[in-house]
């Protein structure tokens, strides 16, 4: 088992110093002055500029420039934002619980519809229900999410009015942020109607991003049922006389399950680029939608470092599933 | 020959199928994929012939009829079946005109992804080692990023526009094509026909591309079918954000952009073209399942 670890965690480094190379790449291939870039101001005099370089070090040689940013990259320094010129890490964790909370809430919705919906699918294939499921799946699966955002607000904002267009809460309420998520800090502030007012603006953006993420996991769930069900220890459960309700939910459903957790797992990236889209829709003050304003503002470090914070938690997220699989599943665990 | 197999299929039907012809039936037998490839057909039909199906041309402007609202609602003409758009462009003929650029899109992004993650695979197959090591970290790599972000970032260096957008989402799809190829060259590497025509004195270069090759196919002909829809949703969804196609180009996502802001006023000018999205996109999944069910032997009933 240490063993597994070890080589998995050692497979992470390499991955880890290539984002760092792509991060530090990409600052430098975009056209025009690094200088202005980094700084964000145009135009400056001969002088000036001569004194930046040397102070961003963009005078040294490259590698020494790399290992200058990424010694600093270790120590937590990403820089400043030219537009806030706030350090773009603390800009990063203010608007990370807003994409963590959507994210959360689009995965478990995804969960809670997707995993029931692949299980009854596969249990009773070939059915009208099956062929629903599917159906719907493989549509979900070919949604443009922008659009299908747009199609919701129309719907249940714009003919039913139920739900708000955009934002976190109503402006009617104001609290200073304790834990950054938003359902939390409406119950925390006590004011009356703040929760129900962040469950409302959280729904349709819930639904758009687990829209994909629901349509994966029940068309897994369907496939891992009927490979478990045609399997040796089914029929013995089976021919054992056990009722439906037990071979279904003791002796399949544990070993269905154990490719779902993963694909569940591997969802990280797919719900940061539906993150990027859900985000911009719904004005929803995240991760993806900061990064889409970055670019728009030409805000280079704060894309630099974003990017580099994204990439490293998704390797850390499949890292960790990995692991988790390793460990619930031995036959991986040994094959390395 | 020909009248061997003939003479063989004559006496008890004994001789195998034909490719193809096993690869059609057992095609033919899944609805879904008849159905997908008869949209794509379709859409491929509208964007060859755009400039005589469409009822106006797609930039031109007219002025009396802004958010005019499609044909079957009150207000609406038969002269612009789904609408007019804020300027006054006729919606329909707008996504007859985007069906040409979903189509290019789709092509460009699998010709070039195809055919530098077939290199880089063969080669990283073959020659194993340190090459081998170097060519499946960098697609470690780029795998790290969620795909949308690593588009989004490679058009912001590139600048935007629909052609860097095509490389962008190009670089995306290149991981999963080389880790396909280079497993698919490494089964095949260890078989006999492979060893046979080594000994008998073909060269590199040959084997890569004769021999293994053709034999790798499958899992990339479906690969590239499932890539080409994600491609073209992936497109629209640059063209979405403003970094793929500039307006007023008739890109599907482009057009979506623009309509964003009526989306409380003019349903019509959101609704079509991502309908046209979905049912294209739709389309080419269901044919790609179809393809992988005809061509992989292992899920073969």
């Amino acid at each position: 088992m240490l063993r597994f670890i070890v080589t998995r965690v050692g497979l992470v480094i390499p991955t880890f110093v290539g984002i760092t190379l792509l991060a530090f790449a990409m600052i430098r291939l975009v056209p025009g002055d690094p200088i202005e870039l980094l700084v964000g101001e145009r135009g400056l005099d001969p002088e000036r500029h001569a004194v930046l370089r040397a102070e961003l070090g963009l005078d040294l040689p490259l590698l020494e420039q790399y290992w200058i940013y990424i010694s600093s990259v270790v120590k937590g320094d990403l820089g400043k934002s030219i537009v806030t010129k706030k350090p773009v890490l603390e800009e990063f964790f203010t608007l990370f619980p807003a994409t963590l909370e959507l994210s959360f809430c689009a995965l478990l919705f995804a969960v809670l519809a997707g995993l029931p919906a692949g299980i009854v699918a596969g249990v009773r294939r070939g059915s009208v229900f099956d062929h629903t499921v599917m159906g719907a799946a493989l549509t979900g699966y070919s949604m443009p999410i922008f659009w299908w955002g747009l199609l919701l607000i129309i719907l249940f904002a714009g003919i039913l009015g139920w739900t708000p267009v955009s934002g976190r809460v109503s402006l009617l309420f104001f609290f200073e942020p304790v834990t950054g998520f938003m359902l939390i800090d409406s119950l925390l502030s006590g004011q009356d109607g703040a929760f129900a007012s962040a469950v409302q603006h959280l729904i349709l953006p819930t639904i758009v991003l687990g829209t994909i993420p629901l349509a994966v996991i029940a068309r897994q769930t369907r496939s891992a049922i009927l490979e478990v069900l045609n399997e040796d220890y089914v029929r013995t459960a089976r021919a054992k006389g056990l009722a439906p309700h037990r071979v279904i939910g003791v002796h399949a459903l544990r070993n269905a399950l154990i490719p779902v957790v993963t694909v569940i797992g591997l969802q990280t990236g797919v719900l940061f680029s539906g993150a990027v889209l859900t985000e911009t829709i719904f004005a929803w003050p995240g991760i993806g939608k900061w990064l889409i304003d970055s670019i728009a503002r030409r805000d280079y470090p704060s894309v630099q470092g974003g990017i580099l914070m994204i990439a490293t938690t998704v390797i850390l997220v499949n890292l960790f599933v990995d692991l988790i699989y390793g460990l619930i599943n031995p036959r991986i665990r040994h094959r390395h | 020959m020909a009248a061997d197999t003939d003479s063989a299929r004559a006496e008890g039907g004994l001789a195998p199928p034909r490719p193809l012809a096993e690869f059609w039936s057992y095609f033919v037998q899944n609805s879904g994929a008849v159905a997908g490839l008869a949209v794509f057909v379709l859409v491929a039909f509208l964007a060859i012939f755009a400039d005589q199906l469409a009822p106006h041309p797609p930039h031109e402007q007219f002025r009396d009829h802004f958010l005019a609202p499609p044909f079957w609602q009150e207000g609406g003409s038969v002269t612009f079946l789904l609408g007019t758009d804020a300027v006054g462009r006729d919606i329909l003929s707008r996504i007859i005109h985007g069906a040409r650029y979903s189509l290019i899109i789709g092509v460009i992004v699998i010709t070039l992804s195809l055919t530098v993650g077939i290199a880089l695979g063969l080669v990283a197959g073959f020659m194993r080692g340190a090459v081998e090591i170097c060519i499946m970290r960098a697609m470690d790599i780029l795998l790290a990023m969620p795909s949308l972000l690593l588009a989004v970032v490679i058009v912001a260096i590139l600048g935007p526009g629909l052609f860097n957008a095509m490389l962008a989402i190009s670089v995306v799809y290149l991981p999963h094509l080389t880790r396909l190829t280079r497993a698919a060259a490494i089964s095949e590497l260890s078989k006999d026909y492979v060893t046979a025509s080594r000994v008998s004195g073909a060269g590199m270069l040959r084997l890569m591309v004769v021999t293994v090759l053709p034999n790798c196919m499958a899992p990339l002909i479906v690969q590239a079918t499932l890539s080409f829809s994600n491609a073209i949703l992936d497109a629209a969804a640059l063209g979405f954000l403003g970094m793929g196609a500039q307006p007023p180009t008739p890109e599907w996502g482009t057009m979506l952009a623009e309509a964003r802001e009526f989306v409380l006023r003019a349903w019509w000018v959101v609704t079509f073209p991502g309908l046209a999205i979905l049912v294209t996109v739709l389309a080419l999944n269901l044919l790609g399942d179809g393809l992988r069910d005809a061509l992989d032997p292992k899920l073969k009933r």
